[in-house]
C-alpha cells in the first residue's frame, strides 16, 4: 500500500498498539496531524506545553509496562520538549518521541523554527534518529520502539523533516527487527549467579538493596520471593519504591539522603550487599570514601554493565535482566539443601530492630497547624495505598515517599535522577489515561505545580478526575532547609510571594478547590476528594507548616552513618 | 596511563559526534581520534587514545559500547599491538638546510614527498615516539607547519577485530 511519510508514521503507531499520543501542533507536523485526524485507534492528547507532553507520555510508561509517545513540532516544540526528555532518561523510562524538523533542503540554512533536534537531545536520549527517507520511517520507528523498551529503557527521538512526511511510498512494517550493534544482554552468567548465591548464604549481616530496575523489569513479584525465601532485610530507593511490599517486616524504609536510620546503617554495617537494578546513586550512599570504609561484599545485578562499578566496586557483578537473574537465584537456592545460618541471622535482626526502634519517621503533630507529613499519612488511609502518587520535586516528593507506604511497584512516580520541578500533574495525567479506573493523586508543592499550571486546562478537557494535594508553604521549602541549615539562614530567593488563590484558579478551569487550613479538615477534605468529587479533578491547597524540615537527614559530604535525625539533632 | 581503544561503529551521520560528545560529556581525554571506513562500507573503524586511571578506562569502554552505533570495541593497548600515525612536516629548506633535512629524513626513513626552492614537506609514519623524535631533530625554526593523523592501532598475531 503506498502511504505519505505522515500516514506512515500513524499506521506504526498503530502497529505498535498506541493508545495515546501526547502532544502539540506546528507547521514542521502538519502532516502528521492531517494524518491522525483521518483514523481513530491512535488518540491524541492535546496538552499545553510541550514539556508536559512529554512528560505525561512518560507518566504513562511509568504506571504501566508499556512506551509513552509524544509528539512535538520543530524548534520551539523540541526544544520545550528537552526538558521531559531529559526527566526520562535520567529514569531510564522508556519513550519514543517524534518531533517535525523543517524541510531537509532547508536544514543548515538557519530555516524558520529550525533546531539541531537531534543534536540537542544527543545527550539526553537512549539514541535518536534524522529521517531523510520516507522509505525509512517505518524501520526507523521499529528500531525506535525497540531501543526505547529493551535493555535498560530510556527515552528514543525520531525526527522527521515536513517533506519526508510529505512523500509516498510502500508501507511495510517490520516483524523484527535486529541490530547487529545493539544486544542487551538478559541472561545472567550463571557461574556468578552461584557465586552471589553461595556469597548470601555465608552472609552474617545481609542486607537487600533495590532500585527502579525492579520496576522496570516487573519483577517485584521475583524479589518479594527470594527475599522471603532468605528472610533478609530489605530496602528500596526512591526510584525502586513498590519493589517490595512497604507494610512487610523485612521492609526497612528508603536508603540514603532522606532514608531510615535503619535502612541506612543496615546499608553501611552489612557484610553481604545484594543490590538490585539500582545504581548506588550519590543521593543514597553518602560519601563514597566513607561508603568504602567499612569491609563489605557487593553483588550487583544489572542490565547495563556500565551501572556496575561505576562509583562502588563490585565483588559479584551478575549483568542481565534483573527477572531472569532473579528467577535463576531462587532456583539455585530452592534446588539446594543449603539456608541462612539462622543464628547469624537472628542477631542482625537483633541490631536491626535496635536501629529501628529509634523510630526516625516520627514527627510531632500539631492540632493547631497542618503538618505536611499528616496530609500524606491520611492520604494514604483515605486511599487504603491503593492510589497511584506522583509527586514533584522538593520537601513534599520527600515527605510523600516516606509517609505513603507503597506496597506495589508503579504506584509511584517521581522524578528522582533529574529531579524535575512540574512533573507531578503530567505524570498524573498520563497515569489516569492509562488506568481509568485507579484513583490518582499528585502531591505537589506550590511552587513546582506553578511549572506546568496549565495543564488544568488539559485536564479540563479529556476530563481526567486527578486530585492533586498541594502542600502548600509558601516556600521553595526544599531549597529553604538547606538555606537554614547550609547558609546561615539566608533565605535568598526561596519564598514564593504573590501566590494565586488555588481554589479559584482550580475553579476558574471547571475544576473542584478545596482550600484547607486546620487539622481537624484535612482528612474530611481528602474524603470530600475521593468520594464526592470522585470523578471530577480536586484541587486541595493545604495550608502547611511553613518551617517544616525534612529528616532524617544526610548532608552532602557526610557519610550515610552521620544523619540527623531531627530537629533536635542541630 | 595511556590506551589505545579502538572500535567499529555503523557508517551513520551523527556516529562521530555521539562519540565525540560523550568523552566531553563525561570528562574523558582524548589524546588522539582517528577515522575511517573500513573494507566493509557500511562500518567505520575509530582509533582514540586516551589516558585514565583503570577504572575510567573501564567506563569508557563500558560507555563506548553503550552507544547503539558502536559494534565492537577493544582496548587493543591491553596485549601486544602496533601502532602507527603518518605526519607530515612542511620544513624552510634553503642553503646548507636543504642537505641536512635530506640527511635527517632518510635517517627516520622519511620520505620528501614535496620539493620547491624554499621547503620541502617530509612525510613520516612512525608510532609516536618516532614521529616526536623527527621533531625534535629538527631545528624549530625551520618548522612551517606539522600535520598529525592522529594513533591508528591494530592488534598483533591472531587478535583481530572484526564484527
Ligand atoms: C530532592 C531529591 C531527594 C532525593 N533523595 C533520595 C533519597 O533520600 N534516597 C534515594 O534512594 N533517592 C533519592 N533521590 C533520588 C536519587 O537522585 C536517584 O534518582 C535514585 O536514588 C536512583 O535510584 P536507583 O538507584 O534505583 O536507580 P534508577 O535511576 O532507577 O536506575 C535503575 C538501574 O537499574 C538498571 N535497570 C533498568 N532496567 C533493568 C532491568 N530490566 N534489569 C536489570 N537492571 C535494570 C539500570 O541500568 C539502572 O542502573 C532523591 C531525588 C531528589 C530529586
Ligand atoms: C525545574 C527545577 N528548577 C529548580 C529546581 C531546584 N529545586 C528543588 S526543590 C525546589 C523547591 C520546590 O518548592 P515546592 O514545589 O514548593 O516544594 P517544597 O519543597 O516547598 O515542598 C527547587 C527550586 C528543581 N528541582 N527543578
Ligand atoms: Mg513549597
Amino acid at each position: 500500500m503506498v502511504l505519505t511519510g505522515a500516514e506512515i508514521v500513524i499506521r506504526c503507531l498503530q502497529e505498535e498498539k498506541v493508545e495515546y499520543v501526547f502532544g502539540y501542533p506546528g507547521g514542521a507536523v502538519l502532516y502528521i496531524y492531517d494524518a491522525l485526524f483521518q483514523q481513530e485507534a491512535v488518540r491524541h492528547v492535546l496538552v499545553r506545553h510541550e514539556q508536559a507532553a512529554v512528560h505525561a507520555a512518560d507518566g504513562y510508561a511509568r504506571s504501566t509496562e508499556r512506551v509513552g509517545v509524544a509528539l512535538v513540532t520543530s524548534g520551539p516544540g523540541a526544544t520545550n520538549a528537552v526538558t521531559g526528555i531529559a526527566t526520562a532518561f535520567c529514569d531510564s523510562i522508556p519513550l519514543v518521541v517524534i518531533s517535525g524538523q523543517v524541510p531537509t533542503a532547508a536544514i543548515g540554512q538557519d530555516a524558520f523554527q529550525e533546531v539541531d533536534t537531534v543534536g540537542i537531545t544527543r545527550p539526553c536520549v537512549k539514541h535518536n534518529f534524522l529521517v531523510k527517507d520516507v522509505r525509512d520511517i517505518a524501520s526507523t520507528i521499529k528500531k525506535a520502539f525497540y531501543l526505547a523498551k529493551t535493555g535498560r529503557p530510556g527515552p528514543v527521538l525520531v525526527d522527521i523533516p515536513k517533506d519526508v512526511s510529505m512523500h509516498k511510498c510502500e508501507f511495510e512494517y517490520p516483524k523484527e527487527i535486529s541490530m547487529r550493534s545493539y544486544n542487551p544482554v538478559v541472561k545472567g552468567h550463571s557461574g556468578q549467579i552461584k557465586k552471589a548465591v553461595q556469597l548470601l548464604l555465608e552472609a552474617k549481616r545481609p542486607m537487600i538493596y533495590t532500585g527502579g530496575g525492579v520496576v522496570l523489569s516487573n519483577a517485584a513479584e521475583q524479589l518479594t520471593r527470594l527475599t522471603r525465601l532468605l528472610g533478609y532485610p530489605i530496602t528500596n530507593t526512591l526510584m525502586g519504591l513498590g519493589g517490595y511490599p512497604a507494610s512487610d517486616r523485612q521492609y526497612l524504609g528508603m536508603p540514603g539522603m532522606h532514608g531510615t536510620y535503619e535502612a541506612n546503617m543496615s546499608m553501611h554495617y552489612s557484610d553481604v550487599l545484594l543490590a538490585v537494578g539500582a545504581r548506588f546513586d550519590d543521593r543514597v550512599i553518602g560519601l563514597p570514601s566513607h561508603f568504602a570504609e567499612e569491609p563489605r561484599k557487593i553483588i550487583h545485578i544489572d542490565i547495563d554493565p556500565s551501572s556496575i562499578s561505576k562509583r562502588v566496586k563490585v565483588d559479584v557483578p551478575i549483568v542481565g535482566d534483573v527477572k531472569e537473574v532473579l528467577e535463576e537465584m531462587i532456583r539455585q537456592l530452592e534446588s539446594g539443601e543449603a539456608r541462612p545460618n539462622p543464628e547469624a541471622l537472628a542477631a542482625w535482626w537483633k541490631q536491626v530492630e535496635e536501629w529501628r526502634g529509634r523510630n526516625c519517621m516520627v514527627y510531632k503533630n500539631s492540632d493547631e497547624i497542618i503538618k505536611p507529613q499528616f496530609v500524606v499519612q491520611k492520604l494514604w488511609e483515605v486511599t487504603g495505598g491503593e492510589a497511584i502518587v506522583t509527586s514533584d520535586v522538593g520537601q513534599h516528593q520527600m515527605w510523600a515517599a516516606q509517609y505513603y507506604r507503597f506496597d506495589k511497584p508503579r504506584r509511584w512516580l517521581n522524578s528522582g535522577g533529574l529531579g524535575t520541578m512540574g512533573v507531578g500533574m503530567p505524570y498524573a495525567m498520563g497515569a489516569k489515561l492509562a488506568n481509568p479506573d485507579m484513583p490518582v493523586a499528585c502531591i505537589t508543592g506550590e511552587a513546582s505545580i506553578q511549572m506546568n499550571i496549565q495543564e488544568l486546562s488539559t485536564c479540563k478537557q479529556f476530563r481526567l478526575p486527578i486530585k492533586i494535594c498541594n502542600l502548600n508553604n509558601r516556600y521553595l521549602g526544599m531549597v529553604r532547609q538547606w538555606q537554614q541549615l547550609f547558609h546561615g539562614q539566608r533565605y535568598s530567593e526561596s519564598y514564593m510571594d504573590s501566590l494565586p488563590d488555588f481554589a479559584k484558579l482550580a475553579e476558574s478551569y471547571g475544576h473542584v478547590g478545596i482550600r484547607v487550613d486546620k487539622p481537624g479538615d484535612v482528612e474530611g477534605a481528602i474524603r470530600e476528594a475521593f468520594t464526592t468529587h470522585k470523578n471530577e479533578l480536586v484541587f486541595l491547597d493545604f495550608q502547611v507548616d511553613q518551617t517544616e524540615n525534612v529528616y532524617p537527614m544526610v548532608q552532602g559530604g557526610k557519610g550515610l552513618t552521620e544523619m540527623i535525625l531531627s530537629a533536635e539533632d542541630l | 596511563m595511556r590506551h589505545v581503544i579502538s572500535l567499529l561503529i555503523e557508517n551513520e551521520s551523527g556516529a562521530l559526534s555521539r562519540v565525540s560528545g560523550l568523552f566531553s560529556a563525561r570528562g574523558y581525554n582524548i589524546e588522539s581520534l582517528t577515522v575511517a571506513p573500513t573494507e566493509d562500507a557500511s562500518m567505520s573503524r575509530m582509533t582514540i587514545v586516551t589516558t585514565g586511571s583503570d577504572d575510567i578506562i573501564e567506563q569508557i569502554t563500558k560507555q563506548l559500547n553503550k552507544l547503539v552505533e558502536v559494534v565492537k570495541v577493544v582496548d587493543i593497548s591491553e596485549a601486544a599491538h602496533i601502532e602507527r600515525e603518518l605526519m607530515l612536516v612542511k620544513v624552510r629548506a634553503t642553503g646548507k638546510d636543504r642537505e641536512e633535512i635530506k640527511r635527517t629524513a632518510d635517517i627516520f626513513r622519511a620520505r620528501i614527498i614535496d620539493v620547491t626552492d624554499a621547503s620541502y614537506v617530509v612525510e613520516l609514519t612512525g608510532n609516536q615516539g618516532k614521529l616526536d623524535a623527527f621533531l625534535g631533530a629538527i631545528e624549530p625554526a625551520l618548522i612551517l607547519e606539522t600535520v598529525r593523523s592522529g594513533v591508528c592501532g591494530v592488534g598483533r598475531g591472531d587478535r583481530v577485530l572484526k564484527l
